[in-house]
């Protein structure tokens, strides 16, 4: 296997390899979040940040890790960075902390940054492993603030809460989309951004994993 | 693999390792950050305290708000058993939603009584004042509320005029209602319709209420009525239960008779 380049490992993921739109992974928090851009901001820099981290302190431990426990010792590793992260946030942006409630927490079960630790920092050196954390992350903030960007311009009239479009309930004349607000729309979004990339990048296409059979007319059935 | 690094010793050694620390960093971080965050905790219930009191203005700084609040605002304990002030703590230092779930200074509400689902009632309450002109004159009455809405628990205060019945307003400082929806709890244009309106009937009875559809302006109960928020009737719902709950003879209901009789 060729040694991956730090160019390859930052960029691919944030539309080659995208972590939501190829590998279908962070999707849960991809919907909670992104009801408005701001929050969503908030979550990617989090979870870029912890990604990373993680990423870099398994990786300088990893031929010290028993295969027998590698799991759970990464589960602690990243368990403790977002504790870390919730604590500074309640501490500097409490009242971003308070939106974002429970979905810091839990970004420990974010299949992502665990993805990323089994998959990449268990074999690669640390400071890889580190520009490939910051490399999903990026491709998972991509993905948050597009949807972040539509939901909050559509579903509320506003952006980073500063209002775009007048809505009609303050006298404005957007009548906003409220299924925009609710979490089902961004998995609407989220299909319809895949559909996107795939229809512009062929390769992404997943094979059928079954292939229909032509058409038997009814003679040849018998 | 080096069978070295598989065995029984080392495994425990590394997870020893690695949980020591982990959870010096951990620690490390709770014991540094926590007088900030117990800050912010505070300055927000005061900043939301000051909102509904009418006080300020928005985006006030952390210390503006603070000297605003302790130059404006007195907190006083309340025993909601006799409806009267109390002394059994210091009001600045006491916390009602950690005595609501300490047995001792709780009570378990039956099922009829809990309209406002929040399962137990403290004995003791913080209620703000800000001071009016002359000897125990109140310019405006602060209570703090709570209760379910559809998700969560909404905690909020509404504030009362010195004649203890019409609404200064109300606001809520933490829920998880559905943006858009019961989130609209927020909206300053519902919130909006809140001041004038007058908590208790002619005859003393509790006659504030949330109604659907829109009140009637020539309606004479339209004094007490406010219009429920479109697309969220079990949060609408919520909050009217809990305003009853809460200046109902289980809340406040007779703190305020006795502060208006003057027995407080």
């Amino acid at each position: 296997m060729s040694q991956p380049k730090v160019k390859e490992v930052l960029l691919n993921p944030i539309v080659a390899n995208n972590p939501i739109g190829l590998q279908i992974l962070g999707i849960c928090s991809a919907l909670a979040v992104t009801s408005n851009l701001k929050t969503a901001l908030v979550m990617s820099i989090a979870l870029t940040l912890v990604t990373a981290f993680s990423n870099l302190f398994i990786s300088m431990i990893r031929s010290q890790i028993p295969s027998s426990i590698r799991m759970i010792v990464q589960m602690v590793i990243i368990a403790s960075l977002v504790i870390l992260v919730d604590q500074v946030l309640k501490a500097y942006a409490f009242s971003l902390s308070k939106q974002l409630s429970v979905f810091v927490g839990l970004i420990i079960t974010n299949c992502i940054v665990m993805g990323r630790a089994e998959a990449f920092a268990m074999q690669n050196p640390p400071l890889l492993s580190f520009f490939d954390g910051i490399g999903n992350g990026l491709g998972y903030s991509a993905m948050l603030i597009v949807l972040g960007i539509v939901r909050e311009l559509f579903g509320a009239g506003k952006l980073l809460g500063y209002t775009v479009l007048p809505v009609v309930n303050d006298g404005g004349w957007y009548l906003p989309n409220g299924l925009l607000l609710l979490p089902p729309s961004a998995f609407f979004l989220i299909g319809l951004i895949i559909w996107g990339i795939r229809s512009w990048k062929k390769e992404q296409v997943e094979k059928p994993a079954f292939k229909m059979a032509p058409q038997v007319s009814n003679k040849e059935a018998y | 693999m080096s069978s070295q690094k598989e065995s029984t010793v080392r495994t425990l050694t590394v997870a020893l390792l690695v949980c020591l620390v982990c959870s010096v960093f951990v620690a490390g971080a709770a014991v540094a950050l926590r007088p900030t965050q117990q800050q912010n905790a505070l300055l927000d219930k005061q900043r939301s305290i000051l909102a509904i009191a009418g006080l300020g203005e928005a985006g006030m700084s952390g210390k503006q708000v603070r000297a605003l609040f302790d130059e404006r605002i007195v907190a006083r304990l309340v025993d909601l058993e006799t409806g009267k002030f109390s002394d059994a703590f210091e009001a600045k230092s006491f916390d009602p939603l950690v005595a609501a779930k300490d047995p001792k200074l709780s009570q378990v509400l039956s099922g009829e009584q809990d309209i406002a689902s929040i399962k137990r009632r403290e004995r003791y309450s913080i209620v703000y004042i800000v001071e009016g002109k002359g000897e125990g004159a109140i310019d405006t009455l602060i209570l703090p509320i709570r209760g379910y809405g559809l998700w969560s628990t909404l905690y909020g205060f509404m504030a009362l005029e010195g004649d203890l019945n019409t609404v200064g307003g109300l606001g809520f400082y933490q829920h998880g209602e559905t943006p858009g929806l019961g989130g609209e709890v927020d909206n300053p244009k519902w919130r909006g319709l809140w001041p004038g309106k007058e908590l208790f009937g002619d005859n003393g009875q509790l006659a504030i209420q949330i109604v659907k559809g829109g009140v009637d302006p020539k309606s004479p109960k339209a004094d007490h009525q406010v219009d429920a928020l479109a697309g969220a009737t079990l949060t609408s719902n919520g909050v009217n239960n809990l305003l009853h709950f809460w200046l109902g003879e289980n809340g406040f209901g007779p703190f305020i008779a006795n502060l208006r009789a003057g027995e407080a």
